[in-house]
């Protein structure tokens, strides 16, 4: 039995929908309902056991049971019980709020095997509210173009636009093709989203002072082409160092991220205090080096096939 | 503070030039006098702090952070003080951000030894963009793109008043510019400065298109290929200024010492070369003067410089700026024979009968030094900047290669969505391609749209934001000279290369070679 295989395999347990975790082609899958119909979603006729939070089974001496781990809808960490010891597996996490997914919940447990995609001390996220506030400022200075905005598909775009709605933005948002049915699932899950609408084959001057949420991948792609004088953002925990920001052309930065920042990784581990803690992918070094700064016993492991980076 | 660093990230992430001095502009605007005149200096690069160097920083990093967790944040970010502005920890939230005018009050009065501890306080008081800011402030790098000429555009386009006016005294004022505020705000009358020698704005020159002028209404002389300089002297005092209105008095010490006029005048900064026989070298030996800190007697001697005068805008204290060019030259004689000749002389007069024969005096020119030609109005005064009409450039004709596209960027600004920067190279002897040049300019609107979907329809592989494309399209380059160049791989480089046609016709196997080019080297 695998968590989170990058390759396909007879049993697997699937902690959320991104591509990087979520893989097409399991024999048999474990997962929350809500993942299982993202994957059914992206990979067509998936099916699999829908694990609800707190629900879960047992193989071969092993409790598993997924909880919530904030990362995006149906996110979970999965939580092994053998012999009276515990071992969660975070999957990718946040504490931050998140209108769009379950809170995060603390599991208690012997071994935490926990992400460290920005386990770097520069990554603090600023609060949401504060880069929201920065969005509608510049969408305000600039009513004759529009605001594009990368964001993944899944997750990211979704929080982005809650977040709108809940900063009292009410206007049609336009979105790209690939984002749609992301959107109309999360709706269905009970996320209300507001009026969208499809931006292609719209005329240039029906998205004035309008903004407009694209995959990363077609902000520098003809496809942007069509759109009023944009100012391009990017919602992404990338977003807070300057460089990076500037090599992708961005120009509006928004530091919005579904993972742990510097502090929640390590706050986390403060609180649960596990006896060992495995860090898997992101910068296993920093956080293994705070481990050892902070007394915690930790090793980094590193996972086969997981050399790229994570969506942010 | 805040205002300050809301602006810095601003322009950091503007590309449009435009935008960057509405930014600027609306800053200069809505912010009071001292903040503003401080945030000026440091745009336009007159801001000095003494007390704060990088070493301070990256010791007041080691001091509170572990080293190694520094260390590999610093690594990631790749900027000392961007890194040690995340890492630094929030403090407090209702501290009392300090305004810009503290912060340059308490850097300046405190002594190098103490300045980490009143930097680490100031970073207590402010948030990661605010600590950002701070620390590029105290250090002098603030690396945004901003010119001191765009920061004067903005200053004229938030007050509405002319950059020439702006310029005329800039160089006499000091920051934080609570005079220069003053006058942009109509409160007071544009500053006089007192006696002293500082930059005068150059007038220049519109290229001669294909046009043709009349000799009787203008002179021609040469445009020589070195360095505008303007030099300014009180007799007590002499500064030299380049194009920009940047000092460069330290840099040609020999210039400064040797003149024993007073007044200002207008030249071009020159090495003589051997090879010339003593005469004008090519802009390339002169590059061998520039960027150096230290200008040891060895240097002056191999690379000596003068300066060949066109014009004069003072002689002693009469400004002669507002008389016809053929009165000035006339005064500028008078005054350079008074000079030391083996540092200063005239930029002679061309005689010609007619235009045509101008013409083929300029094509028989084969001076290293010479760009071209220039055409001034007999009649015209010294004027600020760029006039309609007035002079001309008339540069020797361009030199063109064929050679074939290898790698595209995308552009910024309203270009960011196009692949509109080209690196193309020529053929070696073996038959591969070695890039000669870099050109983002030369093509309409529709040969761009064209030129976009030629990369990505032919692409081959992709270097983070460059993209290979197939060697099949030749493009015909224009450029002004071509030279020796240690840097490239091919061993030459070209000034000024522009696509000067997309000569989609002509198979690449028949584009120049690298021999072809440098038979070109003049
Ligand atoms: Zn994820
Ligand atoms: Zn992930």
């Amino acid at each position: 039995m695998w968590i989170d295989p990058s390759r396909p395999v007879e049993r697997a347990l699937v902690t959320h929908g991104h591509a990087d975790h979520a893989r097409s082609g399991h024999k048999a899958v474990w997962a929350t309902p809500e993942t299982l119909a993202i994957m059914a979603l992206r990979y067509g006729t998936e099916t699999g056991t829908p694990m609800p939070y707190g629900d879960g089974f047992e193989a071969g001496g092993v409790k598993i049971s997924f909880h919530p781990a904030g990362h995006v809808l149906g996110s979970a960490q999965i939580l092994l019980e053998y012999a009276g010891e515990r071992v969660i597996v975070t999957g990718d996490y946040k504490r931050r709020f998140d209108s769009t997914c379950a809170a995060f919940e603390p599991v208690p447990c012997d071994v935490l095997i926990t992400e460290a995609t920005f386990g770097l001390p520069v990554f603090t996220h600023p609060p949401i509210e504060d880069e929201i506030a920065k969005l509608l400022a510049a969408r305000e200075a600039n009513v004759d173009g529009c605001i594009l905005i990368g964001a993944y598909a899944l997750g990211k775009a979704q929080r982005v636009i809650a977040e709108l709605r809940r900063a009292g933005y009410d206007a049609p948002i336009y979105i790209h093709g690939a984002m749609q049915k992301m959107c109309d699932l999360y709706a269905a899950h009970n996320v209300p989203l507001g009026e969208l609408i499809l931006a292609t084959g719209l005329a240039k001057a029906e998205m004035k002072g309008g903004i407009v949420i694209a995959p990363p991948s077609a902000m520098n792609d003809r496809w942007a082409q069509r759109l009023p004088d944009p100012i391009t953002a990017m919602a992404s925990g990338w977003m807070r160092v300057r460089q990076r920001a500037r090599q992708r052309n961005v120009e509006l930065p928004l530091v919005i991220s579904d993972h742990a920042d510097w502090n929640e990784l390590t706050d986390t581990l403060l609180e649960l205090r596990p006896s060992e803690t495995w860090i898997t992918h992101g910068r296993t070094d920093a956080l293994g080096r705070w481990c050892e700064l902070h007394q915690l016993k930790a090793r980094a492991l590193d996972l086969v096939g997981r050399e790229e980076e994570d969506e942010g | 503070m805040q205002a300050f660093a809301a602006l810095i990230d601003g322009l950091i992430y503007t590309r449009s030039r435009d935008h960057k001095v509405r930014l600027i502009a609306e800053y200069l605007r809505d912010t009071p006098d001292p903040d503003r005149g401080w945030a000026l200096a440091a745009l336009a690069g007159t801001l000095r702090i003494a007390t704060v160097k990088s070493a301070a920083i990256r010791a007041m990093a080691e001091e509170r952070f572990d080293p190694m967790l520094f260390r590999m944040s610093r690594d990631y970010v790749g900027d000392t003080a961007e890194t040690v502005a995340l890492m630094w920890p929030d403090v407090s939230t209702d501290a009392m951000a300090p305004t810009v005018a503290e912060v340059i009050d308490l850097l300046n009065t405190t002594s190098r030894a103490r300045a980490p501890n009143v930097l680490a306080e100031l970073m207590d008081r402010l948030d990661a963009n605010g600590r950002y800011a701070l620390l590029k402030l105290a250090t002098g790098g603030m690396r945004v793109g901003i010119s001191a000429r765009l920061a004067k555009t903005a200053f004229g386009q938030a007050f509405g008043v002319s950059v020439d006016d702006i310029e005329e005294v800039w160089h006499a004022l000091r920051p934080p510019y609570a005079e220069l505020f003053a006058w942009g705000e109509g409160k007071s009358e544009r500053p006089d400065p007192a006696d002293s020698a500082f930059f005068r704005p150059f007038m220049l020159a519109h290229p001669l298109e294909d046009g043709s002028v009349d000799l009787e209404d203008f002179a021609a002389e040469w445009k020589w290929d070195g360095i505008r300089i303007q030099i300014a002297s009180t007799g007590g005092e002499t500064r030299l200024f380049s194009r920009g209105g940047d000092e460069v008095t330290a840099a040609f010490p020999e210039i400064a010492a040797a003149f024993n006029g007073i007044g200002v005048v207008d030249g071009e900064l020159l090495v003589r070369g051997e090879v010339q026989g003593g005469e004008a070298a090519s802009f390339n030996a002169l590059q061998q003067r520039l960027g150096r800190k230290n200008v040891t007697a060895a240097i002056q001697a191999e690379y000596p410089v003068f300066v060949r005068l066109y014009d004069i805008l003072f002689d002693g204290a009469e400004d002669l700026r507002s008389q016809p060019w053929s009165a000035r030259r006339e005064r500028l004689e008078c005054f350079a024979a008074s000079l030391d000749t083996v540092r200063f002389d005239l930029s002679a007069i061309i005689e010609a009968r007619d235009f045509d024969h101008l013409a083929e005096i300029r094509a028989a020119a084969r001076a290293a030094a010479i760009e071209g030609v220039m055409l001034k109005r007999r009649d015209a005064p010294y004027l600020a900047g760029r006039k309609v009409g007035l002079w001309y450039k008339w540069k020797r004709e361009p030199l063109v290669a064929d050679c074939v596209m290898m790698y595209a960027q995308r552009g910024s600004g309203k270009r960011s969505s196009f692949y509109s920067d080209y690196t193309f190279g020529c053929w070696t002897p073996d038959g591969t391609l070695l890039p000669v040049g870099k050109a983002y300019s030369g093509f309409s609107d529709a040969e761009l749209k064209w030129l976009d979907r030629f990369v990505r329809d032919n692409t081959v592989a992709r270097f983070g934001p460059v993209r290979e494309v197939e060697k099949s399209l030749v493009l015909e380059v224009a450029f002004d000279a071509v030279h020796e160049s240690k840097r490239h791989k091919s061993g030459i480089a070209m000034r000024f290369p522009r696509i000067s046609r997309l000569r989609r016709d002509k198979p690449a196997e028949e584009a120049d070679s690298i021999a072809n080019l440098r038979a070109m080297i003049g």
